[in-house]
Parts: C-alpha cells; structure tokens; sequence
C-alpha cells in the first residue's frame, strides 16, 4: 500500500509541478516540456492505481496509459510544427505575446 | 447490435484515411465520405426513431471490461445537426479553398474532425471521450492553422495548447473515478457516484478540462482569435459543432451519471459563468470591428446560455417538466449549431468577395450578395431568437422555468444577451445595407425627443410588463356594480 501511495503521490506531485510550469512559463518549448511532465503525472498515478495487492496489476489503467502516451507524442509533434512555421515566419506576433 | 453507431464513427475515419492516401482524388473521395457518413447518421436517426435508445458493445465485449457506444434522442438529434451542418461545410469548402493544395490538407483533416465528433457524441464511457477530446483537438488545432498567416499559427498553437491542457485536467479526473469505483462505463458509473470528496474533486477536475474546450466563461479566451483567423469553412465547423460537443459532454456529465454529486450551490456557480458568458460575449460582439470576431464572440455569449440551464435543471425530479427543459436546452444548441454556421459561412463568402470583413466597411453588401446578406440576417434572426426561431422557444421555456422555481434573476442575462444581440446583428445589417454611420449619440435633442421616448417605452415595456396593474384597477368598479 505505502509503495502505491509513494507512486500515486509522485505522480500528483509531477502533475501539479508541471501544470505550475505550464502557466508560469512563456517560450513554447518550456511550455510544451511542462505539459508533457504535467501528463507523466497523470499516467505515473494511473500506473500506481493498477497495482492489486500481490495479484497481477489491473490492465485497463496500463491501457489508458498506453493511449495517453500516444497523444501525447502526436500533440507536442503539432506543437513542434506549429512552432518552426512561426520561427520560419518570423515568431509570434508582437501584440500577441 | 446496431452497427449504424460504430460506422457513424467508422466511416469519416476510412474517408480521412482514403483522401490521406490518394491526395489527388481528395475532393471527390471526401465528399463521398461525407455523404456516406450523413447516410449512416439518417440510418442512426431511424434506428432511434423506432427503436428508442441504441447502444452497441464494440467485439461483443460488454460493459465494464469493452467499450459501448450508446445513442439516445438527443444524441441523434445533435448527430442529425452535426451531420447536416457538416455536409453544407464541405460542399462550400470545396468552392472556398482556391488553392487545391489546401484542399488536400482540408479534406483528411476536417473528416477526421467529424469522426472525433460522432464518437464523442456517442461515447458511452469516460475514457472513450478523452481518445474523442484529444483527436477533436489535434484535427481542429490543424484545421484552423490552415490559413497560414502568423496570427492564424499563433491562435492555433494557443488552441492546441489550451486544449492539451484541458485532456489532461480531464484525465487526472478519469484516473481519479477510476481509483475510487473501477469503473469507466457512464451507465453504470451512474450507480455508483454520490456525495463525497473523491468523486465531487474528480468532477470539478472532469469539469475543469470541458469547460476549457467548451470556452465557458472565464476559460474563454483562447476562443476569439482562433476563430476569427481561422478559414471561414472551419470556424463554422469550430463553432458551430467543436465547442458544442464539449458543452454538451460537460451538460450531460452534470444532469446525468453525476447528478448526485452536483450540489445545488454548484450548479449555481456553472449558471453564474454562464450568464457572463452571455453578457460578457454580446458585450465583446457588440463592439467588435470584423465580421467573423463579431461572429467568434458570439459562440462565447451562446454556449452561456447552455448553462443557464443547469441551475433549473439540476433540483428537478425527472417528469414533464424536466423533460421540457432539457428539450428547451437541446434546442437552443442545435439552433445555435445551424445559425452559426450559417453566418460563418456567409461571413467567408463576404471577407472572399471584398478581400476583409471589417463591419464598418461593409457598406453594399445587399446589393451585391443578396443571398449572403439574407443568410445573415436569418443567422441573425435565430442568435437574437426572435420568433419563429428555435432558440426563441427555447428561450422562452428557459424564462418560463426561471419564474416558476422562483430563481427570477436568470432572466436578466437572457433579457441583457438578446438586446445585445440583436444590436449586433442589426449593426451588422445596417451596414450592410449601405447606411449611415450609426450616429454616436442616442439622444440628439432631450427635449424634443425624450417625451415622445418615453410614450413609446410606455406602450411597450411600461404596459407590457405592468399589465397585472391594469386589472387590479378595474375591480373596485366591478365590486361596487
């Protein structure tokens, strides 16, 4: 029970350190690092929710993991693409800083 | 089974797959994806029409351990909406992208865009709408980055960004329900959620993320400019239908698996945002110089009164009155979903006919764009809600709600967003219309006018609301006959 504890309270711990980030900071690329530490929270809990005392680990929360790790890849790659196009286009407008 | 309801999700998906695979055919393979999809969502419709509520365990695996996709009347009226909405998008689309370059990044993209909102729409478990959330926001991020320019990738990024960290709110939620019952399936979820600490942050958390997609007021912000800047064709598809399926989710997570954990002060608070929603969004398209700004901020002011809703709601027992109610509120969203499109799409053709779509510059367009202008003013006529409109009944329902339960204070944002409204669309007309500026003061001569103002206010207002009054002076003569 401590060790799921321990996990599950880490992940809370990464979430709520990786949303502050993520309000906090202005450049993409430090934005786009805290949301995907934001979701390694998530899925840490998630991962720490699958345990089942001494019985195999439940699958469904490594299956939802599985499905948020695959977003969350798709969504920094848009993210990334988003970010070159405005680079090669000269980078964010000044009034919308 | 019924397999209408995995070939709803099914086949806008093969289409985004075929027109990705054969990028030289792509207009003629998404339209017939979209044909094919608007068929199967007829066959959907009859299906509930006859049948009443379907639900199709995907495998033949059953709740707890598959995925089930259900559909009741108001998801097949909100898919019927979608679908018909999303057929008139893509034949306009393919007269609106010149360059059919964009066409070929459109077509993939925007039948994407429609799968990720037939699933969400009939998505039966709570993780079932995250994979629906985050493949809506990654086709719509895209889709509205196809116009190119700088602000348009800016407004776009902000939008992926926001909506990233919408999904991830609403997974800690979804991790959250799952820790405490084991259970994902909304059915059976419906059980099983009560009254306590875990299950009322997991839904503040579920909330928090829909209401992120869902631009509810104060989340808003991020709403405006991706609209505005994105091409006319997907900010009638962003509005119209994107915003509205994360409304909706959030609206039916509250009235039904949830409804024992809402509280009313809760329920409260969402009609609360909701109002200055309405009245901050009119307020913002009362005063916005482009057409499709105007339009943008309009969204705002109308996924609040969608909210306006939950507070009436939420204490009532189901019976006719309920029933009433949440008609009410799914006629004003496939309203609002038709109208908005419509003035997108009109906006697009006018910005395309005179290069920008400042109001002020507007001046001819009736004589030019006879249809156009009509379609504005039509689009216009059902977001103010005037008669015979949808939202007017369903205005009309929510007012009559409001001053049955004694909560007569939701009339005031309904009463402030519809003026407003119609001063925006009727700014919009006037110039349109090749008018005169409209003139900086109300009152140009007080003497002169106010007297006569305030005989015609009396007529209207001052009879119309006091009329009671009337009545009570007639009966002393009637006792002393």
């Amino acid at each position: 029970m401590s060790t799921q504890l321990l996990y599950g309270g880490a992940g809370v711990a990464l979430c709520v350190l990786g949303l502050w980030a993520f309000l906090v900071h202005r450049p993409l690329l430090r934005k786009l690092i805290a949301i995907n530490i934001m979701g390694s929270g998530v899925f840490h809990l998630l991962i720490a929710l699958a345990e089942r005392d001494g019985a195999p680990p439940d699958p469904v929360p490594h299956a939802l993991v599985l499905t948020g790790i695959v977003v969350a890849v798709s969504a920094t790659a848009l993210a990334l693409v988003f970010g070159r196009r405005l680079d090669e286009q000269g980078g964010v407008p000044e009034d919308e800083r | 089974m019924n397999a209408s309801l995995p070939l709803a999700v099914c086949l806008p998906l093969l289409g985004a797959l075929a027109t990705t695979l054969a990028p030289a055919r792509a207009r003629a393979l998404g339209l017939i994806a979209a044909l094919a999809s608007s068929g199967v969502v007829l066959w959907l419709v009859v299906g509930v029409w006859e049948q009443g509520p379907l639900r199709a365990s995907l495998g033949g695996w059953s709740a707890p351990l598959g995925i089930a996709l259900a559909a009741d009347g108001a998801v097949a009226a909100l898919l019927a909406m979608t679908a018909m909405v999303a057929l008139a998008i893509s034949i306009h689309a393919g007269g609106y992208f010149r360059d059919p370059e964009r066409l070929r990044q459109f077509w993939p993209l925007w039948l994407l865009l429609w799968a990720a909102l037939n699933a969400l729409f009939l998505a039966a478990d709570l993780f079932n709408i995250y994979v629906g959330l985050e493949l809506l926001g990654l086709s719509g991020a895209a889709l509205a980055a196809l116009g190119g320019g700088r602000a348009a990738l800016t407004a776009s990024l902000r939008y992926l960004l926001v909506g990233l960290l919408g999904s991830m709110t609403y997974l800690l939620g979804v991790a959250l329900i799952y820790a405490a019952h084991g259970q994902l399936d909304l059915a059976l979820l419906g059980t099983r959620l009560g009254p306590g600490l875990v299950d009322a942050t997991a839904l503040a958390l579920l909330s928090l993320g829909l209401a992120l997609k869902a631009a509810l007021f104060p989340l808003h912000f991020w709403l405006p400019p991706t609209h505005a800047n994105a091409p006319a064709p997907v900010s009638a598809a962003l509005s119209a239908l994107v915003g509205k399926v994360a409304a909706w989710l959030l609206l039916m997570l509250w009235l039904g698996p949830f409804a024992a954990v809402t509280q009313p002060a809760a329920a409260t608070l969402l009609g609360l945002l909701g109002a200055c929603g309405v009245i901050w969004g009119s307020w913002r398209a009362l005063r916005a110089e482009r057409l499709k700004l105007l339009a943008a901020h309009s969204t705002v002011a109308q996924i609040g009164y969608l909210f306006l809703f939950v507070p009436l709601i939420q204490g009532l027992d189901p019976g006719p009155e309920r029933t009433a109610l949440l008609g009410a509120l799914l006629l004003m969203a496939l309203t609002h979903g038709f109208a908005k499109a419509a003035f997108f799409l009109a906006a697009g053709q006018v910005q395309q006919l005179a290069g920008h779509d400042r109001i002020d510059a507007l001046g001819g367009t009736a004589q030019r764009l006879p249809a156009t202008t009509f379609t504005l003013g039509l689009a216009g006529v059902a977001l103010i809600g005037l008669p015979p409109s949808g939202s007017f009944i369903g205005k009309w329902l929510l007012l009559e709600a409001a001053i049955d339960q004694g909560q007569w204070w939701w009339i005031l944002p309904v009463l402030a967003g519809t003026l407003l409204a119609a001063a925006y669309v009727f700014r919009v007309l006037a110039r349109a219309f090749n008018q005169e500026p409209t003139p900086l003061h109300f009152v140009t001569q007080v003497r002169a006018e106010l007297p006569g103002l305030v005989l015609a206010l009396l007529a209207v207002a001052g009879l119309g609301l006091a009329a009671g009054g009337l009545w009570g002076l007639l009966e002393p003569v009637e006792i002393d006959r």
